[in-house]
């Protein structure tokens, strides 16, 4: 026996949404679904514009110059020649120097944080690491000219001179401010960024493998090496390039201290130039297409650059959250 | 000769030292900019410094009124522009981010946060200040904001995540409708945490100066109201510190330490406000 209830007055009425869309809909829900998937469009958006923008700013010198603008070492404003050797050659000679100072700092503090420092002391240690990187750029830029650059000047440089001046890269006149100066203030901004994340990363460490190690009579340290570093290694090198990406696009302090000058020199103690430092002093003053146009095309590679890392980087770190326990890279 | 065992051991604590001396190392720089800033700013730092304009090369005394007014402009509109959109956006991830658009945005907020600031300056310069023909203060909050955004739409999405579902499911079971349910119980508990992570992103941009050079610029007036050029510290920290002049050295320390003081109190009071939260769970 086919028994039909009639429901129907217990359903309420059929919005002209539901109709359209098959489905229950309620208006509030609808208009704060579409309103924020808007507003994270805006995101999308936003990344896009700037890569648009970018490329079509520098259109005029991506034509007139090619490939071979970053090869080539004139940067001649009152002939309208523009290369950017000299500044990409800085901006990944500093970057390079200052992971060299970054990362054993950085990861000694990670496992420092994570690993081995007593429980009440990692909180605070951690906050003053934070801290670092609260300090303005502008602000470590300050220090540097007035008490990094003359702290090198006067005792580091002349130390190093006298003890390593065979080397290539301890060579020539001590000013304070140049390579060595950058190197090292970018590998202060950049510690604190590397820290936090090998931090996340060692602590997404499952526990397990720790407590297998030690369980088996391994000192700490031993149970850091053996267990620890081989699962977290490609988070750890994601966290390395986070601080590179950081170190590339970073202005201002290095502005500041590396004294801003196209040269290509082995010697640490020489002055540079750098990509972002090239923007920041010379965009507003820039007069002709071609000149303003260059110096986009400086941002667009500083741009792509930058992107590309943090894909890779992030990729990286994402990865070690989603190992099997015990998976090796 | 040692034996295994003790070499082990020393081993151990050789690496212990070498990580409680690299935590040390990492600390030097802070305790000496925070020294230096201290020591050389508060001399500068006087009742004209926050009220008076700068005054001309070679006379001493004004101040930075102007900047510091100039900076909380900028960090206010930013707020404007930023927020509301980072965070609806960050409660979209939350709540629909699954789909394959969730993960592109996702994507897209991270690779945007390593973006380089100066970048960001010549993105707003070619689409505000050249379009409008002008330096404004609207330009450089709108470079900041750009810089706020994808923090702040991935903390909101990370807190609320930690929020329990059962309150939701409790919500919807009493009839909230979803949006209601999010906005109302979910957005709210997760509120303090979400204002945590807008007070740091807001201490970061305040002290941002690569991207207000060709956008906001600079200033020697009392620019009113949002759309003409502005002084702001940061800008106004760089200039004085790399020009020639004694007097404006010290401006320049001074004003360092206002901004100092003001990006760090907005990162301890974000991070009190979470520990006060957490201890109260």
């Amino acid at each position: 026996m086919s028994v039909s209830h009639d429901v129907s007055p217990l359903i309420r009425g059929r919005s002209k949404l539901l109709s359209r869309f098959g489905r229950e809909v309620n208006w509030g829900d609808f208009v704060f679904r579409r309103t924020t998937a808007a507003l994270a469009a805006l995101v999308i958006l936003a990344l896009g514009a700037m890569a648009f923008e970018m490329v079509r700013g520098s259109w005029d010198s991506l034509a007139k110059f090619g490939f071979g603008f970053v090869l080539s070492r004139v940067w001649d404003p009152v002939h309208d020649v523009y290369g950017a050797l000299p500044f990409v050659f800085g901006t990944i000679a500093s970057s390079l120097l200052a992971l060299c100072f970054a990362v054993p700092i950085s990861l000694g503090v990670a496992i420092f944080l994570s690993e081995l420092a007593p429980m009440w002391l990692r909180g605070p240690v951690g906050f003053l690491v934070e801290l670092l990187a609260a300090v303005p750029s502008v602000v470590y830029g300050l220090w540097g000219v007035f008490a990094l650059a003359p702290w090198l000047r006067d005792t580091v440089e002349p130390l190093l001179a006298n003890h390593l001046g065979f080397l290539p890269f301890f060579q020539g006149q001590q000013h304070g401010f140049g390579m060595l100066a950058g190197g090292i203030i970018l590998a202060i901004m950049i510690t604190p960024t590397i820290s936090s994340v090998s931090r996340e990363v060692l602590r997404a460490v499952p526990s397990a493998l720790r407590e297998g190690a030690l369980g088996l009579g391994a000192t700490p340290w031993e149970a850091v090496r053996v267990a620890v570093l081989p699962y977290a290694r490609s988070g750890l090198v994601g966290a390395t390039i986070l601080g590179l990406g950081r170190a590339l696009g970073e202005t201002m302090a290095i502005t500041m201290v590396i004294g801003n000058r196209s040269e290509i020199s082995a010697s640490l103690f020489a002055p540079s130039y750098t990509m972002a430092s090239v923007i920041a002093n010379e965009f507003t003053e820039a007069t002709g297409v071609l000149y303003l146009s260059s110096l986009a095309e400086v941002g667009l590679l500083l741009f792509v650059v930058t992107v590309l890392l943090n894909i890779v980087a992030r990729l990286l770190v994402w990865r070690v959250g989603r190992l099997p326990e015990g998976g090796r890279l | 000769m040692l034996s295994a065992y003790k070499r082990r051991k020393l081993t151990d604590v050789v690496v212990r030292s070498a990580c409680v001396l690299a935590a040390v190392i990492a600390l030097v720089p802070l305790i000496s900019v925070l020294y230096y800033v201290t020591s050389r700013g508060i001399g500068g730092i006087n009742l004209d410094f926050f009220t008076e304009l700068p005054k001309p090369v070679g006379e001493t005394g004004g101040g930075m009124g102007n900047a510091i007014v100039g900076t909380l402009k900028l960090v206010f509109l930013a707020c404007v522009f930023g927020i509301p959109p980072g965070v609806l956006a960050g409660v979209y991830l939350a709540e629909f981010g699954h789909s394959r658009f969730g993960k592109l945005v996702r994507f897209s907020a991270d690779v945007m946060s390593g973006v380089p600031s100066i970048t960001v300056g010549i993105f707003v310069y070619s689409v505000v200040v050249l379009q409008t023909k002008h330096f404004s203060t609207y330009a450089g909050s709108f470079a900041l904001a750009i810089l706020m955004l994808p923090t702040v739409t991935r903390t909101t999405e990370e807190l609320l995540r930690l929020v329990p579902e059962s309150l939701r499911e409790a919500a919807l079971g009493l009839g909230l409708p979803k949006w209601r349910a999010t906005l109302r119980v979910m957005l709210r508990t997760a509120a303090p945490g979400i204002a945590t992570g807008v007070m740091l992103a807001v201490a970061r941009v305040a002290g941002e100066t690569a991207p207000l050079l060709f956008t906001a610029s600079g200033s020697r007036y009392w620019g009113d109201g949002f759309n003409q050029e502005t002084a702001s510290l940061p800008v106004n920290i760089y200039t004085y510190a790399v020009s020639p002049y004694e007097e404006w050295h010290r401006q320049a320390w001074a004003a360092a330490l206002v901004l100092l003081l003001l990006v760090l109190l907005l990162n301890i009071s974000a991070r009190l406000l979470v520990r006060n939260r957490v201890g109260a769970r």
